[in-house]
């Protein structure tokens, strides 16, 4: 039997203060949705594994760094993808996340970051829509983005945007990191071989 | 920002940023700030443009250095020690899943006008040139007193209180000879000069079991150190990414931040851009405290681009080589430190080295020269000259806890101390390595 690898996936997440970030990672990889989502706080590291589509996403949400425009360069390291929200009903939040595209495309080294721009909370679509989804279509296409329109809330199509994020990454494994990495954590190599500076 | 903050941090430098970590994570509610519009301050690692912009303002790098993002070049280059107390804060915090890590290949010495590998092995040391024969079996007896010397277990002190004995009454008690002694005083204990000599041998001993536990700490190093991929400038971004995980707020490109004191001279927060944000107490480095600190040394360090691996390292990617003072007669050390693409410092086939000491002259360039030697041909050379400064008081008083500069050694030991003092004094606590790291705090799956 063949085993297909695995391929391990960095996906940022930036977008406006309360756009909704948090909450589409937590629909997407717990089903789950908080009416009172907190600001980041504690937790800012996920992953997710979509195994039908060989992918294992490490998602980095951005911790509220991003409130006064002080994202590390280390943030967006080695990202395969990125997801930029906007909130539909605020149309300050989506300049911000044209901003936020042209930053990406400033940092961001691999030619073929896949970005997704991506319209949140469109269960209030009906009374309080203020961006309109022709505006944000035309730009996303102009600039080569994926779209989508999406609620964390009424779970309307995050598990599509996730999976076509998935499918548009390269098929072949990212490029590797020179090898010979060390794990930090691991305990200490058992039975200490004999070193010679100091051992008996 | 018109807030108030339990502490306000101003500078991300390496020592700010370990700083701010803890305190949020301890739940302190955390401002921090800095002048640059970039992570790091003096821990910064940048690329060739920003390297022409400092030291060659309106010059263009040359083509033939290739693309300038390839470059992560440190202002303040170090090594980690492989079981020293950054990898246990590291581990402890959890930040070690924002950074790779990669062994350094090799740790060298200049020894009677050669650089010799300090030995990794058994096999390595009984071939080693630094010793002869006979010196070798007295100095495997003294390394063996020092490995299993325990503080706790009187049995392993052979009736030495190394608490008053003098480092020198040790290395005499085992007749080490003095090229031994000032190899492993160098580039074992890592001593800066010999005043350790006439000091209490047991801190030197903790040191020499440091480098040996460092060594065995993981499978297969060949030195005792490791350094980030990337450079070490990431980790003030991965100390920083952790204090906004637990709540730290971040504020860059504030030029014009300053602290602000009451009458009684403590500080009480800052000011920019027309608004005061309140603290109990700031914590920054020098640069944010003019009045408050003095200097205590300069450093001279030369940043070099290479086009080949250090003759004579053994082809190395990575290298430590230490030129202890008395084989040059002078009172510092010399120190060269080299790395290339294969930690992503540098593009396809490059080599940055660095040569550092503390000034002793009023030549600070002529000071180098016993190492750049040591480097053959020089593509593109930096120097600058750094003055480093310490606080003039602990904070305790006046509510500013300020971090020493950074000293000229080649790894991250001093600069540790400091942190985890600095931390104490803040919050009248020892830091607690101890207690089970936070990842099953932070687990978010
Ligand atoms: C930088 C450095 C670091 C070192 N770190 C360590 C360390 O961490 N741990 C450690 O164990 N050792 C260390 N050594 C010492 C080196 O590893 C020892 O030489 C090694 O342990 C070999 O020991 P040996 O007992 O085989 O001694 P050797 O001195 O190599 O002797 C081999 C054998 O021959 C005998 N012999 C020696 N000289 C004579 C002679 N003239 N005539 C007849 N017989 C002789 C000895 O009794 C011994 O049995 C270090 C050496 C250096 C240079
Ligand atoms: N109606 C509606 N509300 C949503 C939706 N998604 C998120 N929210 C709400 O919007 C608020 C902010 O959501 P978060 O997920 O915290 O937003 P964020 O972008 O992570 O915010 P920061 O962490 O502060 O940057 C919360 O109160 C959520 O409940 C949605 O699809 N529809
Ligand atoms: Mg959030």
């Amino acid at each position: 039997m063949m085993v297909e690898q695995l391929v391990q996936s960095k996906l940022v997440l930036l977008g406006e203060m309360g756009s909704g970030k948090t909450s589409l990672v937590q629909r997407f990889v717990r089903g789950q949705y908080f009416e009172n989502q907190e600001s980041t706080i504690g937790a800012s590291f996920f992953t997710k594994t979509i195994p039908e589509k060989h992918v294992k996403f490490e998602i980095w949400d951005t911790a509220g760094q991003e409130r006064y425009h002080s994202l590390a360069p280390m943030y967006y390291r080695g990202a395969a993808a990125a997801i930029v929200v906007y909130d539909i009903t605020h149309p300050a939040s989506f300049e911000r996340a044209k901003k936020w595209v042209w930053e990406l495309r400033q940092n961001v080294q691999n030619p073929s970051l896949i970005i997704a721009l991506v319209g949140n909370k469109v269960d209030l679509a009906e009374e309080a829509r203020q961006v309109p989804e022709a505006d944000a279509r035309t730009y996303a296409a102009e600039t080569g983005l994926l779209y989508f329109e999406t609620s964390a809330k009424a779970d309307i199509n995050v598990t599509a945007l996730f999976d076509e994020v998935a499918d548009k990454l390269p098929k072949a494994a990212a490029p590797q990191q020179p090898s010979g990495g060390i794990q930090l954590a691991e305990q200490a190599a058992p039975p200490p071989r004999k070193a010679a500076c100091c051992s008996t | 920002m018109d807030e108030e903050y339990d502490a306000i941090v101003l500078g991300t430098g390496f020592k700010e940023c370990i700083i701010s970590g803890l305190l949020s994570v301890d739940g302190l509610k955390v401002l921090h700030i800095d002048r640059n519009n970039y992570y790091g301050g003096q821990s910064a690692s940048l690329n060739l443009n920003q390297l022409y912009e400092r030291f060659r303002p309106g010059q263009k790098p040359p083509a033939e250095l290739g693309p300038s993002r390839d470059y992560n070049v440190d202002l303040v280059p170090k090594f980690i020690m492989a079981n020293g107390a950054l990898v246990k804060v590291l581990v402890h915090t959890d930040v070690t899943k924002y950074l790779e890590f990669k062994a350094v290949d090799g740790s060298f010495v200049l020894s009677k006008g050669r650089v010799e590998k300090v030995p990794a092995t058994d096999w390595e040391a009984l071939k080693s040139p630094l010793m002869g024969l006979f010196e070798k079996r007295r100095a495997a007896k003294f390394f063996s007193y020092c490995q299993q010397y325990n503080e706790r277990d009187p049995s392993t002190w052979r009736n030495w209180d190394l608490t008053r004995m003098t480092m020198h009454e040790l290395y005499t008690q085992f007749g080490l000879d003095v090229q031994t002694i000032d190899f492993v005083g160098h580039a074992i204990a890592l001593h800066q000069n010999d005043a350790y000599m006439m000091q209490p041998a047991l801190p030197t001993v903790q040191k020499i079991k440091l480098y040996y536990e460092s060594m065995m700490r993981y499978e297969g190093l060949t030195s005792p150190y490791i350094y980030p991929l990337y450079g070490l400038g990431e980790l003030p971004q991965a100390f920083a990414r952790l204090s906004a995980v637990y709540g730290g707020t971040y504020m860059l490109a504030r030029p014009d931040v300053e602290v602000v004191y009451d009458e009684a001279g403590t500080a009480v927060g800052v000011k920019s851009e027309g608004e005061t944000a309140k603290a109990k107490f700031v914590v920054g480095d020098p640069t944010y405290f003019p009045d408050k600190v003095r200097k205590t040394a300069r450093v001279v360090r030369a940043m070099c681009v290479l086009s080949h691996p250090i003759p004579s390292t053994n082809d190395s990617h990575s290298v430590q080589i230490i030129l202890p003072q008395k084989q040059l007669n002078r009172r510092h050390d010399i120190y060269v430190f080299c790395c290339s693409y294969s930690h992503n410092v540098a593009p396809r086939d490059k080599w940055i080295a660095f040569v550092s000491t503390t000034v002793e002259t009023s030549d600070p360039q002529a000071e180098l020269a016993p190492g750049l030697q040591l480097l053959g041909k020089i593509d593109e050379r930096f120097v600058e000259v750094v003055d480093v400064f310490e606080p003039l008081e602990d904070g305790t008083r006046d509510k500013a806890f300020i971090s020493k500069g950074y000293d000229a050694t080649s790894h991250f030991e001093s600069e540790m101390l400091d942190v985890m003092d600095m931390y104490r004094r803040i919050t009248g606590k020892p830091l607690d390595l101890g207690k089970g790291d936070l990842r099953k705090r932070q687990e978010s799956q």
